[in-house]
């Protein structure tokens, strides 16, 4: 199990469309995939999910992976949240 | 509420996840109908932003009178009639040693009970002091009843979980189990058979007083969404009406979908293994997903025994029970009839 800090850093947050990607970046990895911030602890394959989590510009997750392909799942991950979902 | 104070008419919604439970949360609270605290805030509002740290209830009656010994200086202070009239008698006789001292503590805020107007001199306190003073119409067995049952709530150890929560029967049912297994499908043909969703994909758990668990949505704004695979986000409200929807519900029945594994025992006869969330014990039942079963009827056959259960009907142990008295009785015959005779005797009965 590896887990990391991701940054959200496009201006709007984390809305329907990002949680979209997250969601669909997730499912393609076997490992469990959970992003928590304070209390909650979410299933990043999850869309719904991961808007509830209510990340805004700045907001710091953290980001756990395990599973068979949990370096790739996290590198993937990280990789989506650095490329700002796509948004400014 | 006409005499000057000021009411709060802000509708906010507490969110633990987001800060910490403030003195203005309480005054906010969006409660129930019978579980109102009427509370104004009098004096002290720069007060209001203090935090709340823990769910006590301290009458400050002793600490007036001098004693600060177990004092608990943390807690939100209520102040009975009593303690209003020693406050009165103190003060007539110049005596503020004890009230200065009493705002050395770091209170949350002091709340007075009926319509009591504190004095100039212990609002000036107040304001300098920034504690929050409150008031509430209400007597204080009753205030504090509602302030308990209401702290309990927002202190009380909770969790999420990925999962769904619907009310089946009037069974709070906790499906749970992998994404893409068809938790959502199934609660959505649960919706369409006429029982109501309380949360999708995210519950907040809660335990309380050790006695039973509250589930509801993570987010009252977001709350009563669900995220269909090839229809996308669709509101349930919209879609079904309000009585396909419910704000919370004390979860009685956990319910694990998972790929059917033809490897794995299920449980055939139906004694019960159990789930256990923050503490909390709750029967649970494993149901394997294949193609051709009815998970939704599934369910609902789960919620209904789990109903005759709570009404002292085990399905199971009753079943198991007439099986043991059958096999006795067989026994006993055997041992006075012959195999023939029993044979014979079956036309008899």
């Amino acid at each position: 199990m590896i887990s990391k800090e991701l940054e959200v850093l496009n201006r709007a947050g984390i809305h329907a469309r990002p949680a979209a990607e997250i969601a669909k970046k997730a499912s393609g990895y076997s490992s469990d995939i959970f992003l928590s911030r304070d209390t909650m602890k979410i299933n990043a394959k999850s869309i719904m999910g991961v808007i509830t989590l209510g990340a805004t510009y700045k907001t710091k997750l953290i980001c756990t992976c395990s599973g068979e392909d949990e370096n790739e799942a996290m590198k993937g991950m990280e990789d989506l949240f650095l490329s700002r979902f796509e948004e400014k | 509420m006409g005499n000057g104070a000021f009411p709060f008419f802000i509708m906010l919604w507490y969110n633990p996840a987001m800060s910490e439970f403030t003195v203005l949360d309480l005054l906010d609270l969006d409660l129930k109908e019978h579980n109102l605290l009427q509370l104004t805030c009098i004096a002290g509002r720069s007060g209001l932003s203090r935090v709340i740290e823990n769910s006590k209830i301290s009458r400050p009656g002793l600490a007036l009178t001098g004693y600060f010994t177990g004092f608990s200086g943390s807690s939100i202070q209520l102040i009975g009639r009593g303690e209003e009239a020693y406050i009165d008698e103190l003060e007539s006789r110049n005596e503020y040693g004890n009230i200065d001292k009493l705002f050395s503590y770091h209170m949350p805020c002091i709340i007075f009970i009926g319509d009591y107007k504190p004095s100039d001199h212990f609002k000036e306190l107040a304001e300098k002091n920034a504690t929050a003073i409150l008031a509430t119409p209400l007597e204080s067995s009753s205030f504090s009843r509602r302030l308990y049952s209401m702290l309990d709530e927002v202190f009380a150890e909770t969790m999420t979980i990925h999962g769904v929560l619907v009310e089946v029967f009037g069974i709070g049912v906790l499906i749970t189990g992998h994404s893409g297994v068809g938790k959502s499908e199934t609660a959505l043909e649960l919706i369409e058979r006429g029982h109501r969703l309380i949360s999708d994909d995210t519950v907040k758990l809660r335990n309380i007083s050790d006695n039973y668990l509250i589930g509801s949505g993570e987010n009252p704004m977001l709350a009563h969404h669900m995220e269909i695979r090839g229809i996308g986000i669709i509101n349930l409200t919209n879609l079904f009406g309000v009585g396909a929807i419910r704000e919370k519900k004390q979860v009685q029945l956990s319910v694990c979908l998972e790929e059917w594994n033809s490897q794995k025992e299920y449980d055939r006869i139906g004694d019960s293994i159990t789930d256990t969330f923050l503490g909390i014990t709750i029967p649970k039942i494993v149901i394997p997903v294949r193609p051709g079963r009815n998970i939704p009827m599934l369910i609902e056959t789960a919620a209904r025994n789990e109903r005759l259960k709570k009404l002292g009907y085990y399905s199971a142990k009753e079943f198991d029970q007439n099986v043991l008295k059958w096999l006795e009785s067989e026994a006993a015959r055997k041992m006075y009839f012959s195999s023939d005779d029993i044979g014979e005797s079956d036309f008899d009965q």
